[in-house]
């Protein structure tokens, strides 16, 4: 048979095709269910990470449990609607109009405080990047952070995964003196800012900590009217 | 029985894909800051170069030449993608580590060098015997490399301290240089001096 006429091609290539795709497909298929867990459990790390609560593969699950007492999401107004916060992706969330858009909150209790866990997404330099913010029951004063990224410049940009850089934001305040809501600025390491609460950003990783800078803004910003209710 | 003990060690050694190849030195500077990820990247290379070799040399006489690159890269691209599925459900936290890496096997020069070199021409018990040899060449490299940043650049092996707290009282500090990617390149050229210097 002539292995380089086209027709004989054209066939080898799309058996070739068909039979990878079936094979991915059955793999993917296969082992679905155990990386959704991982996956789970690692946004469980994170949010347990959040709140200064180190963990390992074993134990997330139950300090989970032990930790977080309520979640719920609450709409642009500050009021609690129906949908699972843990399910929640803000990333898919910040596509739909502002109106319906949900925020997933998460109550901790520590140490018989209570703890409110805000997620955040936002875009950093090479692709998305994403935390979780927990505040002190005056709603206010940061009590710890996490971040996490997909794919910024390992030793630069990757350093906000860092716990060194999580444990900068504690104690930090999002709103002034007056309550109006500021943020929390990332700034050039021994650069300051008025009128409100900073911290050092990442040397080497400019627009990854600009991109910190923003989501903190934005996605902090959503939250206030729930921040902000008696 | 000579020639396949020769196609497994010499890729191991005197004719090693990273140093005297000098093929898929990238990954081999991005992954060695821990000893875990480099033994992990070390695996699934040896894993990928292995197979394709075998599912290639099966094939090798039904291919057609004129798209023979192209079914070269759908079944390393395949085979690359399952690997990282397993990585992802099996060993998470490491495949987080690795991130886009495991992914960036594809356009791994070893892969294809070996493909084009190796399994088109020969058959698939010497072509999965070139796979392993040629991935375990790779591997090994990039324990010692690991295995010297860690331990420098962490003072821990695997995330345990190795180096006791009684030396860092004493004033010993990690070398921070060693978690960034110049030092692999170093450490790697460190290998190849001693590699040529015994060998000549």
């Amino acid at each position: 048979m002539n292995k380089e006429n086209n027709l004989y091609t054209l066939i080898y290539a799309s058996v070739l095709v068909i039979l990878v795709a079936l094979a991915l497909t059955l793999t993917s298929d296969f082992l679905r269910p155990r990386q959704a867990k991982n996956e789970a459990f690692d946004k469980m790390r994170q949010i347990l990470a959040s709140l200064n609560i180190p963990t390992t593969h074993a134990n997330v699950q139950s300090k989970y449990n032990s930790a977080i007492v309520e979640t719920y999401c609450v709409d642009r107004e500050g009021n609690k609607v129906e949908g699972t916060a843990f399910e929640i992706e803000v990333a898919g969330e910040l596509r739909k109009p502002t109106e319906e858009r949900k925020y997933p909150v998460f109550e901790a209790l520590i140490d018989g405080n209570k703890k409110y866990v805000l997620s955040l997404y936002g875009a950093g330099l090479w692709g998305p990047i994403w935390g979780f913010i927990s505040l002190d029951a005056d709603k206010n004063t940061v009590y710890g952070a996490s971040f996490g990224h997909e794919g910024e410049t390992p030793g630069l940009g990757a350093e906000i995964e860092t716990q060194d850089f999580a444990q900068r934001f504690q104690g930090k305040q999002i709103f002034d003196h007056q309550g109006r809501f500021k943020s929390i600025a990332i700034v050039k390491a021994g650069k300051s800012v008025q009128g409100q609460d900073y911290v050092d950003g990442i040397s080497g990783g400019t627009i990854t900590s600009k991109g910190v800078d923003a989501m903190l803004h934005s996605c902090m910003e959503a939250y206030v009217p729930f921040l902000t209710k008696e | 029985m000579k020639d396949i003990k020769e196609t497994f060690s010499s890729p191991i050694n005197k004719n090693n894909p990273i140093t005297v190849q000098m093929l898929g030195i990238c990954s081999a500077l991005a992954v060695t800051s821990k000893l875990e990820p480099s033994i992990v990247m070390g695996i699934a290379l040896t894993a990928v170069v292995a197979f394709s070799n075998v599912i290639l040399s099966l094939l090798r006489n039904t291919i057609p030449n004129r798209i023979r690159i192209i079914v070269q890269l759908v079944i390393v691209a395949a085979l690359v993608t399952i690997v990282n599925e397993i990585l992802k459900a099996y060993a998470y936290d490491v495949s987080k580590q690795l991130s886009v890496f495991v992914g960036l096997i594809i356009t791994n020069c070893i892969v294809m060098g070996r493909l084009e070199a190796f399994a088109l021409g020969n058959k698939p018990w010497p072509a999965f015997v070139d796979g392993v040899g040629n991935g375990l060449g790779y591997a090994i490299i990039l324990v010692i490399v690991g295995f010297f940043r860690e331990l420098l650049g962490s003072g821990s092996l695997f995330g345990f301290q190795i180096i006791p707290n009684k030396i860092y009282e004493w004033g010993y500090e990690n070398n921070g240089l060693m978690i960034l990617p110049p030092m692999a390149m170093i450490i790697i050229a460190c290998i190849i001096w001693i590699q040529k210097s015994k060998q000549s």
